[in-house]
């Protein structure tokens, strides 16, 4: 399953975070420092996933911003690589063209998609315009 | 799609978020947090009400806060208020606050669980899913205690929105996977499984990650999924022609979801059903040839989609291992990927050749691949990738290509990353031990590794070098020439030392006949080492010149000479001093023979798994938590009951290895000095040359299991020790009267702390704090009440640096300590034999001897036992007859035993006749124990 969800950008600040297994909050911020150390340093030509401690971190890079999940051994390490990138299409969907602001000053749209993805460390939803339903109905909704 | 402004209506929000991207330093982030913080607290405690809008807004500060990595520690109250809001934003911040924030045990769950039982009701599909989200999250027990009932009705109910289904299914996944008790599945199983034929794709996505937990649980009642999740499996995979719409992703049909079924199927072996396994091999099929088609779409995309449905299937075909086309298949496809350019890739098919690698019908096939194994070794520019590749060699390494995958190991060593040579190290040591065809190459390749890699070398790898070269005669003479040819090199690793040393020390005497390794030559040799190494390398040297001594008379002088050097006999550590002072008096005084029995060569180890597989296995051994420290402790906490077992399955060894105390072969943990003390008082004492016979009772044996059972027929002596505590008994017995004194000793470098031991009946306590290294003492007086069987328990407990150690030993204290010895003539013993004639009274015994059938020591253990040993009682000479009385406070038991040695079997019968029944059986028992 999924462990958590972070997106940080290159000087290391979390953007966003969400975890599915609990983690006391003096350990986050140091899990957020390790885990992005572990990361930002890589190569282009590393392999995009790397082994830490008990489970597995499996990120991607864009433009500015790093989004780098947890996961355990039972999970498949090319399909989250492919489902961070998806979460990324939906975010520049609904967004157009997503930017680390849009992400910061929207934490609560993000986490909504985020929570119509996964949900307790699952894959529930894949498909775009289903992910982003909710959003849309609301959006309709304040515009009325 | 609407156009999203900054912050969207939260002005304040955004405000407050452009002012901390601003911040300069940190210092001036924490001051705007505080003061915001200030602000909202102010907000919240203030008497005008706030109103939706303004809680929303706070509580979501609060949240980007939380973010950045403040402690939040207020403002629940008012995200509980916001889930009654009827706004949906209101209510979405809300819920996200405490999914969040809010841990399953907090005092406000009732509070939430009301706003939750509400939305649930509300029949408004998006509350619903906001509601069951938060339950998701969460997951308390008090939230599964209210809604384990609901959850599965909304999961199968025909009229429940598609998108609500999904968070159900979600919802009751965490619910059984935290109060599973609550969620009794029986009665749902079927409609639950039923969902992989549902429509939509998003339901039976969720569907399949709720009944592969599930499935993991109770195989057995989630049996049918199988042939509905290979039904779908095969419609998404094999027809090209039905529009998934929206679940294609980038020309892949419904990726996410294809492995999910194929990591279903992983819970279940093959289907037993013929056309079943027809379809589902013929999907497999498909996979593998998808992989060979051209690309639909040059977008990395697509084939990333493309192949995590690939290697999921190949997973399963490897976990079914039981069809041999599709494994070399799979085995073939997995080799293509090892060449290509995305190193991804290259990363995940050396993981999944490793499991391949140890299925009989792809173990050839993955074998062809290890030029490019190898040479990914040395060229792949990502080390975890290199890691792959080195546990890939391990795993396709066999007795044909051992000393060529050895070989690249070896080489790759001297530039591998240092985060990895430990493993590598190990897993060197490992097959080089395990494919050793000819014992020279092992022994080269061990003392390769030292050298190259000596930092990296852990105890456990030169200990099991040293135990395989003392179990294998074959191979003691080229090791001690390769050692001393190793040790010549001018600076060695101290481990190369270590093991020169203990080598030289066994079997130095094999190479002596050279000259130009003459036994001075030898010492000179390691003595020129002596003076670089810590402590308990010079110890462990120091016992390998008193093994010289005994192999080598005519370099007694020289290493006397070392002994008696100020720098060894005042040496600043106790250890070393104690050796050197205790080597040199025993080779003063002590005989040629008394010295070569002391000074023996190793017995054999027994043959067991190699303490280097145990470390490799502890390495990989799964932890839980993102937590070092908990790991770490684990870890020691493991290492140290593993010392434990250790040293009970080598108890007999124990004896000689005590002659090295700072470099225990058998575990980590140092003996104390006082057993190498022990040892040579014993050797001293009056009863030297039975002691120096039978050297298995010269030195305390390290499991209490068998100690009991020593003290049957003795008084004093070492009851328990492991690695912190050692405890020694001394006990006078009188009649029914019985003292014991108890002694603890500490044996580590740090102070037990609130110590007690209770006895199961009253004692007086012993001292609550044992000092490093001190002894303190318990008294027990006990007295005889009748007859009895069980032995009472000390229950020992302390404090030994943080954790509280507790463990129950028990006290020899046997019926036959009571024993008052009765002399005889012969006439009165047939006498009383006579009288006790009746049935219930005698209990006789047929056994094998376990020891040698010695007379002396045969009738040293009567007397121990308790009772007077009578000669020429028996007409038989060889046999024995004993007599004594049990004392006991409301009677007394008299008794008589006879023992006939049946030499020739190896045989003993053991004859008890007592007047009571209960004692006859126990002395039995106990006496029988012992020959």
């Amino acid at each position: 399953m999924i462990k958590f969800v972070l997106m940080v950008n290159r000087q290391g600040q979390t953007r966003l975070s969400r975890y599915y297994q609990p983690v006391a909050l003096r350990r986050r911020a140091a899990l957020e420092a390790d885990v992005v150390r572990g990361c930002l340093y890589r190569k282009k030509d590393q392999c995009s996933f790397v082994e830490y401690k008990d489970f597995k971190l499996v990120y991607r890079h864009y433009a500015s911003l790093y989004i780098v999940v947890g996961i355990t051994e039972s999970e498949n390490e090319l399909s989250v690589y492919e489902l961070v990138h998806n979460f990324v299409e939906v975010l520049d969907k609904y967004f157009s063209r997503v930017s680390e602001l849009d992400i910061m000053f929207n934490m609560d749209k993000v986490h909504l998609i985020l929570d119509e993805m996964i949900q307790n460390g699952h894959v529930v939803e894949t498909s775009r315009t289903r992910i982003l339903a909710p959003l849309s109905a609301l959006d309709t909704l304040a515009l009325s | 799609m609407p156009a999203v402004s900054k912050g969207d209506g939260m002005r304040g929000l955004a405000v407050f978020i452009s002012d901390i991207r601003n911040c300069k330093s940190k210092e001036a982030e924490i001051k705007r947090i505080n003061k915001e913080l200030a602000n909202i607290r102010s907000k919240f405690k203030g008497d005008k009400a706030l109103d939706g809008y303004s809680k929303k807004k706070y509580v979501c500060k609060l949240l980007f806060i939380f973010l950045l990595g403040h402690d939040i520690d207020f403002g629940h109250m008012e995200a509980v208020n916001l889930l009654s809001s009827n706004k949906y934003t209101e209510k979405q911040i809300g819920y996200l606050f405490i999914s969040v924030l809010v841990n399953s045990n907090s005092d406000l769950i009732r509070l939430i669980n009301n706003g939750i039982k509400n939305d649930l009701a509300s029949r408004n599909p998006t509350f619903m899913n906001l509601a069951l989200h938060c339950i998701a999250n969460v997951g308390s027990r008090e939230m599964a205690e209210a809604f384990a009932a609901d959850i599965p009705r909304i999961l199968v109910a025909g009229d429940t929105m598609d998108s609500v289904k999904q968070s159900a299914a979600l919802c009751l996944l965490r619910l059984n996977r935290t109060s599973p008790d609550l969620v009794p599945m029986g009665e749902w199983t079927a409609r639950v499984v039923h969902l992989l034929n549902d429509q939509h794709l998003g339901v039976v996505t969720a569907a399949t990650s709720l009944i592969t937990t599930l499935a993991q649980k109770s195989p057995d009642d989630f049996k049918t999924s199988v042939s509905l999740a290979i039904a779908r499996l095969s419609r998404i995979v094999t027809s090209a022609s039905i529009d998934l719409q929206d679940y294609t992703y980038y020309f892949v049909a419904a990726p996410w979801l294809s492995v999910k079924l194929l990591r279903l199927l992983q819970c279940y072996p093959p289907p037993e059903d013929g056309a079943l396994r027809g379809r589902l091999t013929e999907c497999l099929e498909t996979i593998l040839n998808k992989a060979q088609e051209p690309p639909k779409s040059k977008k990395v995309q697509h084939s990333n989609a493309k192949n995590a449905v690939l290697f999921e299937a190949i997973s399963l075909i490897i976990h079914h291992d039981s069809e041999p086309t599709l494994l070399v298949r799979a085995c073939n496809q997995l080799g293509q990927f090892l060449q290509h350019r995305e190193t991804n890739l290259r990363y995940l098919a050396l993981e999944s050749m490793c499991t391949l690698a140890s299925s009989e019908f792809s173990h050839e096939a993955v074998k062809t691949h290890i030029e490019t194994v190898i040479n990914a070794l040395k060229t792949e520019r990502d080390v975890s990738v290199r890691q792959r590749a080195v546990d890939l060699l391990y795993a396709m390494c066999d007795r044909s290509n051992a000393k060529q995958i050895v070989a690249e190991m070896l080489s790759y060593l001297e530039t591998a990353d240092y985060s990895i040579r430990e493993e590598i190290v190990l897993k060197v040591a490992i097959l080089a031990e395990k494919y050793a065809v000819d014992y020279t190459w092992y022994v080269d390749t061990i003392l390769n590794l030292i050298r190259m890699a000596g930092d990296y070398v852990s105890e456990e790898v030169w200990y099991r070098v040293i135990q395989i070269v003392i179990n294998r005669d074959d191979v003691q003479g080229y090791a001690a020439k390769t050692v001393f040819e190793a040790l010549q090199a001018p600076a060695c690793h101290e481990n190369l030392v270590k093991v020169g040393g203990y080598i030289l020390g066994e079997f130095g005497n094999l190479i002596a006949g050279d000259s130009r390794s003459s036994p001075l030559v030898q010492f000179k040799l390691l003595h020129s080492k002596f003076h670089l190494c810590s402590v308990p390398t010079r110890a462990l040297l120091l016992s390998a010149y008193i093994k010289f001594i005994n192999l080598f008379p005519e370099v007694k002088g020289a290493i006397q000479e070392v002994l008696r050097s100020d720098s060894q006999l005042r040496n600043a550590d106790v250890e070393l001093q104690q050796r050197a002072v205790e080597y040199l008096r025993l080779s003063c005084i002590a005989s040629t023979d008394i010295l070569a029995t002391v000074l023996e060569e190793m017995p054999p180890f027994p043959e067991r798994e190699s303490s280097i597989l145990a470390k490799l296995k502890r390495k990989k051994g799964p932890g839980n938590l993102p937590n070092i420290e908990e790991v770490r402790q684990e870890r020691e906490k493991e290492r140290s009951l593993n010392g434990t077992a250790e040293h009970k399955d080598s108890s007999d060894t124990a004896s000689k290895t005590s002659l090295y105390p700072s470099a225990d072969l058998l575990g980590p943990a140092a003996p104390p000095p006082s057993t190498g003390a022990s040892l040579l008082v014993d050797v001293f004492s009056d009863s030297l040359p039975a002691a120096a016979h039978t050297p298995l009772d010269m030195s305390p044996a390290t499991a209490s299991g068998d100690n009991f059972s020593r003290f049957i027929c003795k008084n004093n002596g070492v009851l328990y020790e492991n690695q912190l505590l050692q405890i020694g008994l001394k006990s006078e017995y009188r009649q029914n009267l019985g003292r014991i004194y108890v002694f603890f000793g500490n044996k580590t470098s740090t102070q037990f702390l609130n110590f007690t031991s209770t006895l199961n009946v009253h004692t007086k306590p012993a001292d609550p704090t044992i000092d490093a290294g001190a002894q303190v003492q318990q008294i027990l007086n006990i007295e005889c009440l009748s007859d009895f069987t069980d032995a009472p328990v000390l229950d020992i407990q302390f404090r030994y640096g943080g954790t509280l150690q507790n463990f129950g030993v028990k006290l020899p204290v046997m019926l036959n300590k009571f024993f008052q010895p009765t002399e005889m003539v012969s006439q009165d013993f047939f006498q009383r034999w006579k009288q006790l004639g009746a049935p219930q009274q005698e209990v006789q015994k047929i056994f094998k001897a376990k020891h040698a059938m010695d007379t002396e020591v045969t009738k040293a253990k009567i007397i121990g036992f308790g009772t007077a040993l009578l000669d020429g009682v028996d007409p038989n000479p060889t046999n024995f007859v004993g007599a004594g009385v049990i004392h006991t406070k409301s009677t007394q038991v008299g008794c008589l035993l006879r023992l006939e040695p049946n030499t020739q079997a190896q045989m003993y019968r053991l004859t008890l006749r007592t007047s009571r029944e209960t004692v006859s059986q126990r002395l039995s028992d106990l006496l029988s124990e012992q020959f």
